[in-house]
């Protein structure tokens, strides 16, 4: 159980690599927390390793049991069934149902009972089943096991929910903790351990945690015995960034901060082990607190469906009322007169003296007699729907990632259709776009850049420039003429090489090759982690060979040098593994080793490299003492370090903003300054993070003399502490030698620019959302290609007021400043528009407080929709949910947010579609969204493919299901004008049950699962489909009521046709006349074939499956009449051998059938072939298109209007391959032909002519 | 940095770093069938010009003749429709038809003549038709009990058959109900030059109720013996299933305006012949101003004499023909290609597509 090897082994103390932090003076706080202990709010106490005093009150706090449930077993059945009848038409059918059981129903009971049990047991089902998968994941959680102390120093495994307050838990490295601890001690000797919080702000850096002084000591499992002491603290709350308490510990009183509150949730790293107290278990953890219950969102369809069936409620009440009004005036009037009907007014329904009560009985029952006017199917069937897509999006191969071995997975069904109309993208950067992982990429070292040249813009963009040539030079044969435009348009290759001036042509040729056809490739993984380099000049030590050879070990040095990281062991021998502060330092630690100089050990002040030596090639172990280390910080933007060499020279060496470190060079150290900044501005278009390396030496009398002013800055206590520290650096950080400049990628997940490119043609405006600084949110910016170099980019960041005393004034006038900009920025668009200029907007977070105010968020918000990209950095998760609201509210568009921390719950509930990224660790995210991808590539197919389909198919669905409910709900109440508004029924009981649950409930489903208004490639071919989505199109209210009158003619068509053929005289050879059970049952069946052969019309993708599921239904309803039919009277009542006997047998009842199909299917043929004809919609004649086979032989027409349809856009990989094209279609046009000319007889020419890339 | 994969081993359990369970169930790749990537084979029918010119053309050629035949049919249907309700009151009752009526003592005998109009071919089918009266009203549907007419043993089964449910005495009436207690009870007698002319009364009703539906055992009782006497008496020494006016009067019919079949006349009836028919005018359709029609029909292979399928169907071709020929001018006028680029709505609304 004990582990004292961990402190022994690892002497070096992360906290002493900070010259600043350890010398901080602890924080002072305006109150004293003794004053508020115990007061309101304050009250909380906990007894360290007195578990069992929290057993009873007043110390019984909750256990640490975490229920993320929506029910348990008592309160499944009662709460659910109340979800499920907050649903208007649920609970309609609920009185409906209640009411048969009442005489005053037109029906038998379980006509309408059966349905209703059968709709509300699905989809109570469907939630038991979600809410078991909730059930198991908490117990997974809750039966995680922590070590915790049980007496004697002797420590069990425990599982979590086990854990109480005031417990002593000891966890251990890459370990979560199992609630909120205090920390006691650590594996380091100074008491600090390291956090990782992703799970609870998504931020990566590590967090260091600091016991304090008094518990240090309390470091073995043995020691924990005589501990005793006691918490006096806040009550629970959900503020992550404040605690406030005090220990009582041997009769003293130590102060708590959050520094030495370890949270639930955060996870311990790159530390062994610590040990803590539990504080908070369970509900009153600050996670916890903080989580909030996910709102269940609903999509726009469902919520106009909502509407729509408010509609026909409105129908069902107005046949109601005109039914049983006429019934009332009939049955005051001539009604009285007919005797066979014996009224009495004991029938309140037909009660002469008492007409107003009949008409409110009557209107009751009419109410539940057309209750087939609401489809009571569609929920369910919507439902059933939703999750066999869901089942169809889960199983796509092609969304499924082998590196995570996951695939998708809508987590809520509810909302794919919803996929289909997202017009805002809101997406976190790290981890969704990000790996969150560094790459060495290239760097530029004495003024040569190594690591390719040519990025993969220019490369499609001069493929672009080629094919446009081809297509131009044959139009231009064709025509026989302009044979001088010929010379103007020829030489895309040449000009790519001019344009990239300092790259010489071998180099250039070498470089494309490199490359290959495709973008992905670019992208090529490397085979070392953190190093995707690829320069032989560089690698395998050939460096050395370089006559600058002093400039490039300096250089390396600088990557190997300054830093704070410590290398660890590694399988391999030769190589090491390294661990710092940020992922860059580390890129550069593995790059360092793989050029040569390998950082192998640190101690408290030496770092020891090994150097690959010029002369001898021999690998040679070098020592340099670590004199000072000036850390990076946010507003110094630089980081160095000042070490002595064996041989006793000092030396600084520098790294960091470029335009920090050119300012601060010596006169003769820019002789790389310019070659350098060109550079640096390439890396940044291609969206690495650049930064510059420089040094100096110094002598030893100016550093001792610097040394002694450092130290005095560093001991001073007070707030002009910071000012002297700054001074002191500012001393010794000047006139550096500029060495160059290192590009890091941050790496981008694959495929991520190909798919935001996609989605910007197909009409969706992504704005990156992230909590990183502005530099790195703008180099994303350009890598995603969200950003490109001729844009015009606006950044909107507050002022920093200094020491205006009051804050509201400050407020103001930060306001002032930021509507002035906003103003400003507005009139630039205007102006601009004209040019056609595209704009960003980079917003940071504090500008972000006061723009999304109440006053100046409109202002804001309009500039923002105005731009191409927006780019929101540091940014909280808060302000994360804020603007998505916001975006929501005001544009009135549906809006998908993707993230994968926990700091991107809040906007991904907020938003219309919340997707969290799987992949990672956190699973905040994931459990807060309603899809999860594993990479965010996968979007593109998610909502072009699965969204279009998906909208397609629910909003035909439900307009069929309008239409057949129309259908059918009609007949009944045309039936009533000839029975004088009786109430009588046309149908058999058991025809209407059948109706939505057997007879037509499958080929709807079968619609909206597999219906494909086009094949998924065309899908990707023509984003100009995915506005279909957008535009709401295809479930618009024109659709709707259209559908409606559809519906209505139809079914007066079958009615006015039965009854008209099945009139007064016989319908068959024998003479028999028809009566309710004939006309019923022909009508019916002429319902079902028409509604079926309707649906047949809609679908424009047949597979067996809905020819099975279609033609099935009308052959189920004959079988079902035969069955029925064959039951004894009792049961069968009136279809008691009615097919076989009587209509089976009538050739009139064949033929009746026949004409009323095709009659009531007329009007919606003709009106489609009309529509198809005159008005064709984009899908259409891209089914034509494809049905003509035109995709294979007018190729260049189908790539033509693939091209067209796609969206003018600013963003994304192609739009910057079309800017570059056209900037260098304008250079030239300028520059002329006569390096054409000199450069066609080169031998390169032909060469590149011959090259695979150019054909 | 420490790489993703080799992270948190949770304590002394297995060691797994699933999150949660199910998520063993992700880690499949998904299995390949052409259902799950939706991609089975499937046809794709689109509805090109020639298509909906040939469906209609079709249409139209398989209607036009099926109406033909059925007006042919219609047409070849000899039927006599009589209206006797008004003339069948004596000129003394004029003015109070319903008191005629309802006076047991009044003469109902009404003679009427009916010429065949052509060579009516057995079997003739003779009919009662009434109008106005809402045999399909709620209230009087409801009102009778299937039990009670199937069986002797449910003869007290008699709950949808207020007010005509048990006699004076709680005795149940068998058969109960309005629609049993409204029985038809005008009569016909046929004669054609002083010979009388047989109507057979038997098999009018479906097999299926006679068998199945009402009882052989079941014999009426205490029917029409309340104070109202609605329609025809029942002979209680016969079983309700030999009771074939009355099995077919249950069938309620689906219109206010309807036949019932009456009996068959199994001779042919040459054309000019006279009939002479003696009708007993009991039943009382005056209060609600029903008429009363007699019919004599020969059927067709599609029944009665009905115009309306062979008009709709004509109709409906002909339409289908003249929406074909509109269809093909359509497209000879104004073709569009198919998959005609242009069409496109990119390329025939550029400006609304930049933004």
């Amino acid at each position: 159980m004990r582990e004292p090897s961990g402190r022994t082994k690892r002497k070096i103390r992360w906290s002493k690599l900070y010259t600043f932090s350890c010398f901080r003076p602890p924080n002072t706080d305006p109150v004293p927390i003794e004053n508020r202990i115990g007061r309101p709010g304050f009250s909380r106490v906990v007894f360290c390793n007195n578990p069992h005093l929290h057993r009873m009150k007043p110390h019984k706090y909750p256990t640490n049991y975490v229920s993320t449930t929506k029910y348990n077993v008592v309160t499944f059945l009662p709460r659910s069934l109340f979800e499920q009848f907050r649903r208007v038409a649920n609970l309609y059918f609920l009185l409906a149902a209640v009411l048969s059981l009442t005489s005053l129903a037109p029906f038998t009971p379980p006509s309408l009972i059966v349905p209703l049990v059968f709709v509300v047991g699905i989809s109570m089902l469907k939630e038991a089943v979600e809410d078991w998968h909730r059930f198991l994941q908490d117990l997974e959680v809750n039966s995680r096991v922590v070590k915790t102390h049980i007496g004697d120093g002797v420590f069990v495994e425990k599982a979590w929910q086990q854990v109480s307050v005031g417990d002593i838990v000891k966890v251990q490295k890459d370990q979560y903790f199992p609630g909120d601890l205090l920390l006691l001690s650590s594996s380091y000797e100074d008491g600090v351990c390291y956090v990782e919080t992703m799970n609870l702000d998504g931020e990566t850096n590590l967090k260091a945690k600091r016991c304090v002084e008094a518990t240090l000591g309390l470091n073995e499992d043995a020691t924990m015995n005589r501990f005793e002491a006691s918490i006096y603290c806040e009550d629970p709350n959900p503020n992550l960034y404040s605690f406030m308490g005090n220990l009582e510990f041997e009769n003293e009183s130590h102060p708590l901060s959050t520094a030495q509150v370890l949270l639930r949730d955060s996870k311990l790293r790159n530390t062994e082990y610590i040990y803590g107290v539990v504080i908070f278990t369970g509900p009153d953890t600050k996670t916890v607190r903080n989580s909030m219950k996910s709102p269940s969102k609903r999509s726009r369809i469902e919520r106009k469906m909502d509407r729509v069936i408010y509609v026909l409620f409105s129908m069902l009440i107005l046949i109601s009322l005109v039914t049983s009004m006429a019934s009332a005036v009939l049955v005051s009037s001539q009604m009285t007169s007919w005797w066979y009907l014996r009224l009495q007014d004991k029938d309140l329904f037909f009660s002469p003296s008492k007409p107003v009560l009949s008409a409110i009985m009557q209107f009751i029952r009419a109410l539940v007699l057309y209750g087939y006017l609401i489809p009571i199917s569609l929920y369910v069937s919507i439902e059933v729907v939703k999750v066999l897509q869901a089942v169809l999006i889960n199983n796509d191969i092609q969304m499924f990632d082998e590196a995570t071995c996951q695939s998708v997975r809508a987590r809520t069904s509810n909302l794919n259709e919803e996929l289909g109309q997202v017009s805002i993208i809101l997406s976190d950067k790290t981890g969704t776009l990000t790996c969150n992982q560094m790459e060495f990429r290239k760097c530029s070292i004495a003024g040569v850049s190594y690591g390719g040249d040519l990025n993969e813009v220019d490369l499609a963009a001069s493929r672009r420039m080629n094919s446009d040539m081809v297509a131009y030079r044959s139009s231009v044969d064709e025509s026989d003429a302009m044979s001088q435009g010929i010379e103007i348009c020829e030489f895309p290759e040449d000009d790519i090489g001019n344009q990239m001036g300092y790259v010489g042509a071998p180099e250039y040729l070498e470089s494309l090759n490199l490359k290959n056809q495709k973008i992905s490739d670019v992208h090529r993984e490397s085979s070392i982690k953190g190093f995707n380099f690829q320069d032989d000049r560089l690698m395998d030590g050939q460096w050395t060979r370089y006559s600058n050879v002093y400039h490039m070990t300096m250089f390396f040095k600088v990557m190997a040098l300054c830093h704070t990281g410590i290398p660890i062991e590694d399988d391999r021998a030769d190589k090491l593994k390294f661990e710092a502060e940020s992922p860059e330092e580390v890129a550069f630690l593995i790059a360092a080793q793989e050029f040569g100089i390998q950082f192998c050990k640190r101690t408290q002040s030496v770092m020891v490299l090994k150097e690959l030596d010029r002369d001898s090639g021999s690998v040679l172990e070098r020592e340099y003492k670590l004199l000072n280390l000036l850390e990076f910080s946010s507003s110094r933007k630089r980081m160095s370090v000042i070490v002595s060499t064996q041989d006793g020279q000092i030396i600084l060496l520098c790294k960091g903003a470029d335009s920090i470190i050119f300012e601060r060079l010596a006169d003769d150290g820019k002789s790389y300054e310019e070659a350098t900044s060109s550079h640096l501005l390439c890396y940044a278009e291609d969206g690495f993070r650049a930064l510059a390396f420089a040094y100096r030496t110094i002598e030893r009398a100016e550093y001792e003399h610097w040394d002694s002013v450092f130290t005095k800055a560093k001991t001073t206590v007070g707030p002009e502490r910071d000012e002297l520290l700054e001074s002191a650096s500012e001393m010794i950080e000047k006139d550096l030698i500029l060495l160059g400049a290192a590009a890091i990628e941050d790496k981008l997940q694959k495929g991520v620019p190909e798919c935001i490119d996609k989605l910007a043609q197909a009409g969706l405006k992504i704005w990156l959302l992230t909590g990183d600084k502005k530099e790195t949110a703008i180099n994303i910016g350009f890598a995603c290609s969200l950003l490109r170099q001729d844009m015009a980019q606006f950044h909107l960041s507050s002022v920093k007021d200094s020491g205006c005393g009051n804050q509201s004034e400050a407020i103001l006038a930060a306001k002032k400043a930021l509507v002035s900009q906003i103003e400003s920025f507005s009139q630039g668009i205007q102006v601009e528009n004209k040019k056609h200029m595209p704009f960003a907007l980079v917003v940071d977070g504090q500008a972000l407080e006061i723009a999304l105010r109440s006053d100046v968020k409109d202002q804001f918000l309009r500039l923002a929709v105005e731009c191409s990209s927006v780019i929101c950095c540091r940014v909280s998760p808060k302000q994360k949910a804020l603007i998505t609201r916001l975006v929501k509210e005001f544009t009135g568009k549906t809006t998908l947010a993707i993230g994968d921390g926990a700091n991107d719950v809040g906007m991904i509930q907020e938003a219309d579609i919340g997707v969290g990224i799987s992949g990672m660790e956190g699973m905040q995210a994931v459990m807060a969204s309603d899809f999860s991808l594993p990479q965010f590539r996968f979007l593109e197919r998610l909502l072009i493919v699965h969204g279009h389909w998906c909208y397609k198919r629910i909003s035909k669905m439900i307009l069929y299901f309008i239409y057949k409910n129309i259908v059918f709900g009609l007949t009944l109440f045309y039936y009533e004008f000839y029975t004088s508004f009786s109430g009588q029924v046309l149908y058999d009981d058991w025809y209407m049950t059948a109706f939505n649950v057997l007879l037509t409930s499958l080929p709807v489903i079968s619609l909206g699962v597999l219906e494909q208004d086009v094949p998924s490639d065309v899908c990707h071919q023509f984003p100009a489909l995915y506005q279909q989505g957008q535009r709401g199109i295809c479930f618009s209210w024109k659709r709707i009521i259209s559908w409606i009158i559809n519906g209505a003619i139809a079914s007066l068509i079958i009615f006015l046709s039965t009854i008209h053929a099945l009139s007064s005289a016989a319908f068959s050879e024998k003479g028999n006349v028809a009566d309710i059970a004939h006309l019923g049952t022909i009508t019916y069946t002429c319902v079902i074939w028409t509604v079926n052969c309707q649906i047949a019309l809609v679908i424009s993708h047949f597979t067996w499956i809905q020819h099975l599921f279609i033609w099935g239904s009308i052959l189920l309803w004959y079988i079902f009449l035969l069955a029925y039919g064959a039951l004894p009277p009792s049961y069968s009542n009136t279809g008691f051998h009615v097919l076989t006997e009587a209509i089976g047998r009538a050739p009139s009842f064949w033929i009746i059938t026949l004409l009323v199909v095709v009659a009531s299917l007329l009007p919606y043929f003709v009106y489609m072939a009309l529509q198809r004809t005159f008005y064709p919609m984009d899908d259409h004649v891209i089914q034509e298109m494809k049905h003509c086979k035109k995709d294979v032989f007018d190729k260049q027409m189908w790539l033509r209007e693939q091209r067209n349809s796609k969206r003018t856009t600013q963003v994304g990989f192609s739009a910057r391959v079309d800017a570059k094209t056209h900037h260098l279609k304008e250079a030239m046009q300028q520059s002329g032909a006569s390096i054409y000319r000199s450069f066609t007889n080169s031998p390169i020419y032909k060469t590149l002519r011959s090259s695979p890339l150019f054909q | 940095m420490v790489e993703r994969g080799e992270t948190s081993s949770t304590g002394g359990s297995d060691g797994t770093q699933d999150p949660f369970p199910s998520a063993k169930k992700i880690t499949k790749r998904p299995k390949y069938s052409r259902f799950t990537q939706q991609e089975l084979p499937a046809c794709k029918p689109i509805l090109t010009p020639g298509w909906v010119i040939t469906a209609l053309i079709l249409v139209g050629v398989i209607f036009i003749p099926i109406g033909l035949a059925s007006l042919f049919a219609s047409q070849r249907v000899v039927e006599i429709v009589d209206r006797y309700d008004e003339d069948c009151i004596p000129p003394s009752f004029k003015d109070r038809a319903l008191g005629f009526i309802q006076d047991d003592n009044t003469d109902k005998t009404c003679i009427r003549k009916l010429t065949v109009p052509k060579l009516m071919k057995s079997p003739i089918y003779v009919y009662y038709q009434l109008s106005n009266f809402y045999q399909n009203h709620r209230r009087y549907v409801k009102s009778r009990s299937d039990k009670q007419l199937r069986s002797r043993k449910d003869e007290s089964k008699t709950t949808n058959c207020e007010p005509e449910a048990f006699a004076g005495d709680k005795q149940p009436i068998v058969p109960c109900g309005l629609i049993a207690w409204s029985l038809f009870n005008d009569t016909y007698k046929f004669s054609v030059t002083n010979q009388p002319l047989a109507v057979n009364k038997r098999n009018i009703a479906w097999d299926s109720d006679r068998e199945h539906k009402f009882g052989s055992d079941v014999y009426p009782k205490n029917f029409q013996n309340g104070r109202l006497i609605g329609g025809a008496k029942l002979n209680s020494s016969i079983p309700l299933n030999e009771q074939e006016d009355l099995i077919v009067w249950m069938r309620t019919a689906a219109l206010p305006t309807f036949r019932k079949l009456y009996g068959r006349i199994e001779v042919d009836l040459e054309a000019g012949k006279e009939i002479t028919v003696m009708i007993q005018n009991n039943y009382n359709t005056y209060d609600f101003g029903g008429k009363k029609h007699l019919v004599l029909s020969t059927t067709s292979w599609l029944g009665g004499k009905n115009d309306f399928l062979g008009a709709a169907y004509l109709a409906v071709g002909g339409i289908c023909l003249f929406l074909a020929v509109a269809f093909i001018l359509v497209y000879v006028l104004k073709p569009r290609p198919l998959g005609d680029p242009s069409y496109l709505s990119w390329n025939r609304n550029p400006a609304g597509h930049l933004n």
